[in-house]
């Protein structure tokens, strides 16, 4: 094969037609625009191909992508293929997580298409001898005196051939959102057909010739370490591979039946060291008693806070707590791997395929250049799958036994060995002037993170800290990291201080915001809920609230009415306003509003990880109560699009606000504050 | 190990295994039907939802050996001829899913319930679907989805489930 390769990407079935080896395409980087080779193929049947190291988790980045680059090239949607997450095909984006694939990816896949629309017009330009500004493309050909060049001609041409080596021109010119004809206008998903036929083959659903179904023994509490296993008896079973290397054991078998059944039979056998575990009833208190233990805790400081408070008219303070929470992604984790030749292909779902084939490298004492790992569309992850470790165990037990294995993660391996959403211990103090205006502000976030952690509000004396802990749990990303939990705080005591200082809850916060964007989304909101007119119209049992907030550069305010009549409030009906500069497709935004509103109102008014004794005692979905159909409230959701804006990202930050939202309706229904989450005082 | 004998998309199938085996694992591992999903192995969220003689069943907790004799249809046996059942259609044109695990579940027991209640009023749709979780938690397209599956088949052929699925 010479200039044209046929790839054939397992798993997906895709066959791209390339007009250049794409052996180096990984040579791309993350660092700046690369090669048009990295980004982009033109085939000879006219079809673009796009590339890029992203994953799709169900976020929407592929139909994202597609529409950016098929705006620049001028060719209709269903010309553009997505090859996405393939550290053999794909150059690094990095990993897919920070609302980051909206504002540093689409930039880079814009600037390629336009790079080789721009190609095609001097080419079309030199073969018609035309001046190219009086030329232009449309459905992916150039037009002139009843003559046709389209990308299909242009694949052919040795200039292409060229300037694919190159970098990309510094001086390409994308099209403004103003003039934009597909970007900014709602488009379903790209690859729903198979979503809805079952064809689409997650990563769990991989099968490769030959394989076996692996399992991996689990200690029975955290911190315990095995002193003895006997791996005879799963020996013997027919058709069974059994391993153990230091801690590491695990099976594999012909069915998931079978590796489950060798399993039950290691795990008799099994001896374990235990020690002493922290237990979810005394979390707070040992977050505090920890607190400081890991790292520097980080603090800014405008102002004097010790002074502002010292003026105070009036001091407030409070303390709040935020339960460790588990992502939960419909999809457990998953891996198929395949040793070949001492290369090793691992399929698994990760938004880091190029740390997990790192990772896999020097597990394995491998180059990185023999690891591959493929990223096919996956089950959700919400930042809860930015590790690898199902494939590891996977490339573990496949070396092992000579042939293709797959792990799939069960829903307690999930619960109980994924890693969780950080616990915060929030402590907040503030003083009101004599305008009541807050004057002083000091608020530490202890074991969670420091996102979001500074007020939007004019406040002259503020300090903020975030303090690490010893965390009980292993704890990581999670949507929007700390930002919900700083959020509720900081949104729940702001309408503390709007009591204390008599005024509306609405007002108050306008009363002290500069920034125009909070505002506009702010007045959105309480605007389209009625905000005024139902704080006058009271309904006994039924509260409204209200809360606003910032974060990756976007913003977002919700209103809410909830309904309490013991036990767990009820949420009737939500309005939230987002803004996330120029808006790509709404139709995913919506759907990612949406879902990022429903989320977030799990862990607000249920979700708590419980754990004793080094156990979960509630890693499954009936102790474990997720939002389902019957949670699902009245929802309106408003989206501002401001095309003088450029585009940010928008899975996370439509989550902050609700649960915030939901503890001061609640405040409105019943007088009682609540200050955790999940709503822990209200239970029955 | 025994030999298990039902109707899967239509289609007769056999197949030699241990009996008390999850109906899950065997259309999956044996059958190769994958559009069928595992979520949670305890019949609490739906993502393995599939057609038991027309009515949903959850098949992670139904052991192959209760299938003997009887019809099933999967996700992959609901489009006839490639064109997508109504409920397919639906759940594409509302954009109804994220990362689409959820998917096939929903699908299949949307087709159950309009099979039981081709008008749903909201709250029979609340019931009939809420064993099913989305973690993406779309759940106001789904919704809209299902809505708009009720308004197209009752204007047509009201309660077909495909291939396999009878009346
Ligand atoms: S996997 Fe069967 S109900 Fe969850
Ligand atoms: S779409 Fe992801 S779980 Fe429903």
């Amino acid at each position: 094969m010479n200039r044209r390769e046929f790839i054939e990407i397992a798993g997906t079935g895709l066959l791209i037609v390339a007009t250049a080896p794409l052996s180096d395409a990984q040579r791309g980087g993350g660092a700046g625009a690369g090669t048009l080779e990295t980004r982009l193929h033109v085939g000879e049947d006219g079809f673009l191909t796009i590339l890029s190291g992203k994953i799709e988790e169900g976020q929407g980045a592929l139909t994202e992508l597609a529409m950016a680059a098929a705006e620049e090239l001028r060719v209709p949607l269903d010309r553009v293929r997505m090859v996405m997450g393939d550290t053999n095909l794909t150059p690094n984006d990095g990993g897919t997580s920070g609302s980051g694939t909206t504002p540093r990816t689409v930039p880079l896949v814009r600037r390629a298409a336009a790079a080789a629309h721009d190609l095609l017009l001097a080419a079309a330009s030199r073969q018609f001898g035309v001046d190219a500004a009086r030329l232009e493309v449309r459905d992916g050909a150039v037009q002139f005196a009843g003559k046709r060049y389209s990308y299909g001609d242009l694949a052919r041409s040795p200039e292409l051939a060229a300037a694919y080596k190159d970098a990309l021109p510094a001086g390409t010119v994308v099209t403004p959102a103003k003039d934009w004809h597909l970007l900014g206008k709602p488009q379903v998903r790209l690859d729903g057909r198979d979503l809805v036929t079952g064809a689409h083959r997650f990563p769990s659903d991989i099968v490769r010739p030959g394989m076996l179904y692996g399992r991996v023994l689990r200690a029975p509490a955290y911190g315990a370490t095995l002193a003895g296993v006997d791996l005879s008896a799963a020996q013997k079973m027919p058709g069974v591979t059994a391993v153990r290397d230091g801690g590491f054991v695990g099976c594999a078998a012909r069915t998931t039946f079978a590796v489950r059944k060798a399993l039950e039979a290691v795990s008799a056998t099994a001896q374990w060291n235990r020690v002493e575990q922290p237990s979810s009833d005394d979390l707070y208190v040992y977050l505090k008693q920890h607190a400081g233990q890991q790292g520097r805790p980080s603090s800014q400081e405008r102002g004097s806070v010790e002074k502002g408070l010292a003026e105070a008219q009036r001091r407030l303070k409070a303390s709040y707590q935020v339960a460790y929470v588990q992502h939960a992604p419909m999809e457990p984790r998953a891996a198929v791997a395949e040793w070949q030749d001492g290369r090793l292909t691992v399929w698994t779902g990760t938004s880091n395929p190029g740390s997990v084939r790192q990772q896999l490298a020097e597990t394995f004492g491998v180059a990185p250049d023999r690891v591959r790992v493929i990223v096919p569309h996956f089950g959700g992850g919400f930042g809860g799958k930015h590790t690898g470790e199902a494939a590891v165990e996977a490339a573990r037990l496949a070396k092992e036994a000579g042939r293709p294995v797959a792990v799939h993660w069960t829903r307690a391996e999930e619960f109980m060995w994924a890693y969780f959403r950080p616990a915060a211990l929030i402590e907040v103090e503030a003083g009101l002037d004599a305008g009541h205006s807050i004057s002083a502000w000091d608020f530490t976030n202890y074991n969670s993170g420091a996102s979001a952690l500074d007020p939007p509000y004019r406040i002259p004396n503020a300090r903020v800290r975030f303090v690490g802990s010893e965390a009980p749990l292993r704890q990581g990303s999670y949507r929007v990291l700390a930002a919900t939990a700083n959020n509720f705080a900081r949104e729940a005591f702001t309408d503390e201080l709007a009591e204390a200082a008599g005024k509306d809850p609405l007002e108050f916060r306008l009363a002290h915001l500069d920034n125009e964007r909070i505002r506009n989304v702010l007045n959105a909101a309480a605007e389209r809920f009625g905000w005024a007119e139902r704080r006058k119209k009271r309904r006994a049992g039924t509260g409204i609230g209200l809360a606003c907030g910032t974060e990756k550069n976007s913003v977002v305010a919700a209103c809410c009415e909830v309904e309490v009549a013991g036990g767990v409030p009820r949420i009737v009906e939500v309005v939230q306003a987002f803004e996330c500069g120029a808006i790509l497709n709404p139709a995913n935004l919506r759907a990612q509003v949406e879902g990022a509103i429903m989320m977030g109102s799990g862990p607000a008014l249920r979700e708590e990880v419980l754990f004793k004794d080094g156990k979960l005692t509630n890693a499954r979905f009936s102790a474990y109560r997720v939002p389902r159909f019957r949670d699902v409230p009245k929802l309106e959701v408003i989206l501002l699009d401001r095309k003088d804006l450029e585009p940010a990202g928008a899975g996370e930050t439509p989550i902050i606000a609700i649960a915030p939202a939901i503890a001061n309706a609640v405040f409105d229904a019943t007088g009682k504050r609540v200050r955790s989450m999940p709503m822990r005082t209200l239970r029955a | 190990m025994a030999t298990i004998r039902f109707t899967v998309n239509g289609k007769a199938s056999s197949v030699d295994t241990e009996p008390e085996r999850p109906l899950l694992e065997v259309l999956r591992e044996d059958l190769g039907l994958t559009g069928t999903k595992y979520g949670c192995g305890e019949g609490q969220c739906g993502a393995c939802t599939v057609l038991l003689d027309n009515k949903a069943t959850v098949s992670c907790v139904t052991p192959v050996r209760a299938v003997e004799g009887r019809r099933i249809v999967t996700i992959e046996g609901l489009a006839e001829g490639g064109r997508l059942h109504a409920v397919q259609q639906a759940f594409l044109d509302e954009g109804a899913m994220q990362c689409g695990y959820c998917t096939p579940g929903m699908i299949l027991q949307t087709v159950a319930l309009l099979q039981l209640h081709p008008k749903p009023t909201d709250a029979q749709v609340v019931d009939g679907l809420n064993g099913n979780l989305c973690r993406c938690a779309g759940y106001h397209r789904i919704l809209a989805a299902v809505g708009r599956a009720a308004a197209s088949t009752g204007a047509s052929t009201g309660t077909s489930t495909g291939k396999g699925g009878g009346q």
